[in-house]
């Protein structure tokens, strides 16, 4: 055999089934940066598995040349938990819609990222039910007039990024489908994170819900509509002409023409302890604010993997390796 | 130190030797009834006996004090000979208070023993029970052999010199009615003084209160004039080897930890708590030094999901609960089969439906284990019959469950699991290995890998995750045979369809022939799980009053094995006594077009043998 390790391309993570979403759906953009990132981080294919729920977007392990589990509608995490548990080695990524992950799979979504245990969440958040043709989401907006909401939707929506840092996320990030650029970065940053990596993707689905992120994508608006974080530095905006400033404890946009100082802006740290400064980020919306994209929030704690495994270690190192014959024999028994 | 013999010396008094006995031990909750129980019952195993155990627990965890809610049993049956039941008639019944007496008196045969603490009988306590009179005065206990023991009195007396509080003193109350117990049958106390030894290490004046309540107990029964005689029951006469009283849930959890030994695999347990199963994932999360993994999910879906993750990284996974949480898992147990994959779900039953009884026993899920699940999903299902065959259980069903690379049901129920009996510890090193073999790398220039072909028993390749060259992606979508790609194709759905049901099928040739136990003519009992003990002893009862009649007990229900249909033909009539409206009996009728005649109960209760024998002598008149 060569010791010399096969440098893969992106190509090399391609599998051999059609792609089958619709022309000019947003998924296909993350498939494509979710390959880049795989060969430019050198990853291997026999190492790395994709685990998703059921909807349009969880389709994905199909078109991955890697290991993969389309599972059932809402519980990727659970199965991605217990294989991550008994085989920590391996490279696990979540894939879910803001359905799969928000509505039937709440609950799973919250207890996976608390447990951090050490894999990627990747949402792809479209604000509808793609392969069901078109109900509204958990992250429709109020009014949203879909075939089921034909009078317009009355459920206060969630917060996809507000939802996991309450439940103790120690990676939160948000991108969008088309900013190629960021999303690679996005996808890299959540695989280099020890512990659960969650990314809202902005995805766009032309079929049933087109436009919902225009704002934060088209062009003419995007600068304007997005605040791009970087970590020690401040938020600024709109090609530098506009930031945020903390006015107390509510963030506040203001003009940066020369009378205010880079300094009084709010300044982004993504490795605070307290979650305060990421829930702030991730309450600004669209119209009042510029949505933020990046990394909100990083922070080292422990994984769940990783403590599973180390109570096993510990556990043969204090009591040796079981043996049956010592356990069948322990307690009271009697001869006859 | 003075020797226990010297403290607690062999009775003066006559020993008359009885074959077997049946003590039932009702109380408060607080009482300490399960302490006293499984202490009786481990000393009488030691001495030879062959014992079994049904614990009654409250649904409540604590019900006011005194109240007929709030009353726990524990009943035990230890014997000369073998037996398979904890009895049906009580022979001594001892009662804490009111509420335990109206509750159990019921079940004291006529002339048996009742032993109650009379100091537990005031206006307060009458009142608690909901009782107008008290029962030791209004008639109620005419006919049985009643002796009233002032314990609250005579234990606060015994742990005096001790210096404890009142309130601790009583506490040593089941310990004066343990030594009394000891005492009327001879049993030995070394084990439980060994016991309080260990219990109370950090507490030595509670340790010496609860030895001197026993002894004070045992002297009590020695000087006391209601007791003329004391009980002598000899060893039985089991196989020889090295015993052990074990548990349903704990000799379930030691039989997968021993299935992950002989098949190289650690385990992994998603579980959700649930109560009767909840002490398997206690005992399993005990042994982590065998390599068992426990993840206490956030509900019963996320247990099985992530038992079918372990499972694609290669791990002996598990999943255990009750029905309710069996109801929650048939999406993600409906995913295994159509991956293909091997686990173990485990369902050890309780009365149903919805939340049911929790505390209580029934047979009433196996419906819903062998049809519970969208599409036509038959899975392989085998029932434990008693306490220690759950450790054989759990062997076999992982056996199946790689062979044929196929999710399977291990049914228990809550008197298996909480019941006892002795279980012979079986050779080590004679339990035969469970070969498992995973496909190995591939180069680029070998042949595509199949992840769906099959092998001679239709079981795919079980490929792990991490394998070079072997990548491949699985769902929940039909998939073509061979490639496991999506296929909507209607012949292959036609097929996969056929071939999974078949390769259940296939499994009757790893599972033997039933055997027949008694005549193979007349009435055939034809039973499943826990009513093994009942209707075995029920048919022997019937052999020997000259009944012709045979027994066959099922373990694996799904496939049946392959010669029942031929036995069910020998039988003028077939009894299927179940502890649910006919469950299996409708399958039976189903599979062979059988007329079979049920028995069943649905109190949440075990059967009476007697019960048995009735319907079978009913029959067989008839
Ligand atoms: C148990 C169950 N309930 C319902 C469905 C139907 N279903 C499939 S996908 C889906 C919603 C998908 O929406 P989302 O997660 O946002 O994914 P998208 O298609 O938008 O990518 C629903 C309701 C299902 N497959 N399983
Ligand atoms: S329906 Fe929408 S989300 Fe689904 S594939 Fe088509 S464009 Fe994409
Ligand atoms: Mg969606």
């Amino acid at each position: 055999m060569s010791t010399e390790l096969p440098v893969l391309s992106a190509k090399d993570f391609a599998s051999d089934q059609d792609v089958r979403w619709c022309p000019g759906c947003g998924d296909y953009s993350i498939l494509a940066q979710m390959k880049n990132v795989l060969a430019s981080m050198g990853k291997k294919q026999e190492e790395t598995v994709f685990i998703s729920g059921i909807g349009c977007s969880s389709r994905f392990p199909y078109y991955m040349n890697t290991y993969g589990l389309h599972s059932i509608h809402g519980r990727a995490p659970a199965f991605a938990t217990g294989l991550k548990s008994t085989r920590p080695e391996l490279d696990v990524w979540v894939i879910t819609g803001d359905g799969d992950a928000l509505s039937i799979g709440g609950n799973h979504f919250i207890h996976l990222i608390r447990r951090n245990v050490d894999l990627n969440i990747i949402l792809f958040n479209n604000s509808i039910y793609g392969l069901t043709k078109g109900q509204y989401s958990p992250t429709s907006k109020v009014g949203t007039k879909t075939k089921s909401t034909p009078m317009g939707s009355i459920d206060q929506p969630l917060n996809p990024l507000s939802v996991a840092i309450a439940a103790e996320a120690s990676f939160v990030a948000r991108s969008v489908d088309s900013n190629v650029k960021h999303l690679r970065t996005t996808l890299q940053r959540a695989s280099e994170h020890r512990g659960t990596s969650f990314v809202e993707v902005y995805q766009n689905c032309n079929i049933f819900n087109d436009g919902v992120w225009d704002y934060a994508k088209a062009k003419a608006t995007k600068d304007e509509s997005t605040v791009e974080l970087e970590h020690g530095k401040p938020l600024i905006y709109a090609k530098g002409n506009k930031g945020i400033r903390l006015n107390g404890f509510a963030p506040e946009t203001v003009d940066l023409d020369g009378k205010i100082a880079q300094d009084d802006l709010l300044f982004h740290d993504e490795k605070l302890e307290s979650p305060q400064l990421a829930y702030l980020l991730s309450r600004m919306r669209h119209p009042e604010f510029p949505e933020p994209i990046g990394v909100f929030r990083a922070v080292d704690r422990p994984t769940y993997d990783s403590q599973i495994n180390a109570q096993v270690d510990f556990a043969r190192e204090k009591n040796s390796r079981g043996d049956l014959k010592t356990l069948f024999n322990s307690g009271d028994t009697w001869t006859v | 130190m003075t020797s226990s013999a010297e403290l607690f010396p062999p009775t003066k008094k006559p020993a008359e030797s009885v074959s077997g006995v049946t003590v039932r031990l009702a109380g408060d909750s607080g009482d300490g009834m399960q302490l006293l129980g499984t202490q009786l019952t481990n000393t009488s195993a030691l001495s030879g006996n062959d014992v079994a155990t049904f614990p009654d627990f409250p649904a409540e965890i604590r019900a006011p004090r005194g109240t007929r809610a709030g009353v726990s049993g524990f009943q035990v049956q230890f014997s000369a000979e073998e037996i398979f039941t904890p009895g049906d008639g009580v022979d001594t019944l001892v009662c804490m208070n009111p509420a335990a007496l109206i509750t159990n008196i019921g079940d004291l045969r006529r002339g048996g023993i009742l032993i109650v603490n009379s100091d537990g009988f005031g206006a307060k306590d009458l009142k608690l029970a909901k009782l107008d009179s008290n029962p030791l005065e209004d008639g109620t206990i005419e006919g049985f052999r009643t002796i009233k023991v002032p314990m609250t009195t005579m234990t606060r007396g015994a742990v005096e010199p001790t210096g404890l509080s009142v309130k601790f003193a009583d506490r040593c109350k089941n310990f004066f009615a343990m030594g009394l117990v000891f005492w009327l049958y001879g049993r030995d106390v070394e084990p439980t003084l060994r016991f309080i030894e260990n219990k109370f290490s950090g507490k030595p004046d509670i340790a010496e209160a609860n030895r001197l309540a026993l002894m004070a107990g045992w002297n009590y029964g020695e000087t006391t004039e209601n007791f003329a005689s004391t009980f002598l029951v000899p060893a039985a006469d089991l196989e020889q080897g090295v015993y052990k009283n074990v548990m349903g849930n704990q000799a379930l959890a030691w039989g997968l930890i021993a299935a992950a030994e002989l098949s190289g695999k650690e385990l992994f347990l998603g579980s959700y708590p649930i109560t009767p199963a909840s002490d398997i994932l206690h005992e399993l999360s005990k042994h982590k030094n065998f390599g068992v993994r426990t993840f206490q999910a956030e509900d019963e879906i996320a247990a099985v999901c992530s038992a079918v993750g372990a499972a694609l990284g290669g791990s002996m996974a598990i999943t255990t609960s009750s029905g309710p949480g069996i109801a929650l898992k048939g999406e993600g147990i409906g995913l295994g089969l159509i991956l293909e994959l091997p686990f173990l779900i485990i369902d050890v039953q309780r009365g149903g439906p919805s939340t049911g009884l929790p505390t209580k026993t029934e047979q009433s899920d196996l419906l819903m284990v062998m049809h519970g699940r969208n599409g036509d999903s038959p899975l392989p299902v085998i029932a434990a019959q008693s306490p220690a065959d759950c450790f054989n259980v759990a062997i076999e069903a992982w056996k199946i469950a790689t062979k044929y690379m196929t999710p399977v049901f291990i049914l228990s129920d809550g008197y298996i699991a909480n019941g006892s009996e002795p279980w012979k510890i079986p050779d080590v090193d004679a339990l035969e290995k469970i070969e498992i073999n995973h496909p190995g790398p591939r180069a680029e220039d070998d042949p595509p890998f199949m992840p769906y072909s099959r092998d001679e028993n239709l079981a795919r390749p079980w490929a792990l995750p991490g394998t070079p060259g072997l990548m491949h992606r699985v769902g929940g979508l039909e998939k073509q045979d061979g490639t496991g790609n999506v296929s909507y194709d209607p012949d292959n759905h036609q097929y996969m369809v056929e071939t999974r049901a078949k390769k259940v099928e296939l499994v009757a040739e790893s599972i033997g022939d039933a055997e027949v136990f008694g005549k193979s003519r007349g009435t055939l009992v034809l039973s499943w799980g826990g009513t093994y003990g009942a209707c075995r002893t029920a048919v022997k009862t019937a052999l020997a009053d000259g009944v012709e009649v045979g027994h066959v007990h099922l373990r694996w229900i799904n496939p049946f094995p392959a010669n029942l249909e031929n036995l069910l033909g020998q039988y003028d009539n077939v009894l299927i006594p179940e502890l649910n409206t006919g469950q299996l009996r409708l399958l039976i009728k189903d599979k062979f077009l059988t007329n079979a005649i049920g028995l069943n109960k649905i109190k949440g209760k075990p059967f009476h043998v007697s019960e048995i024998v009735g319907k079978i002598k009913e029959l067989s008149n008839g």
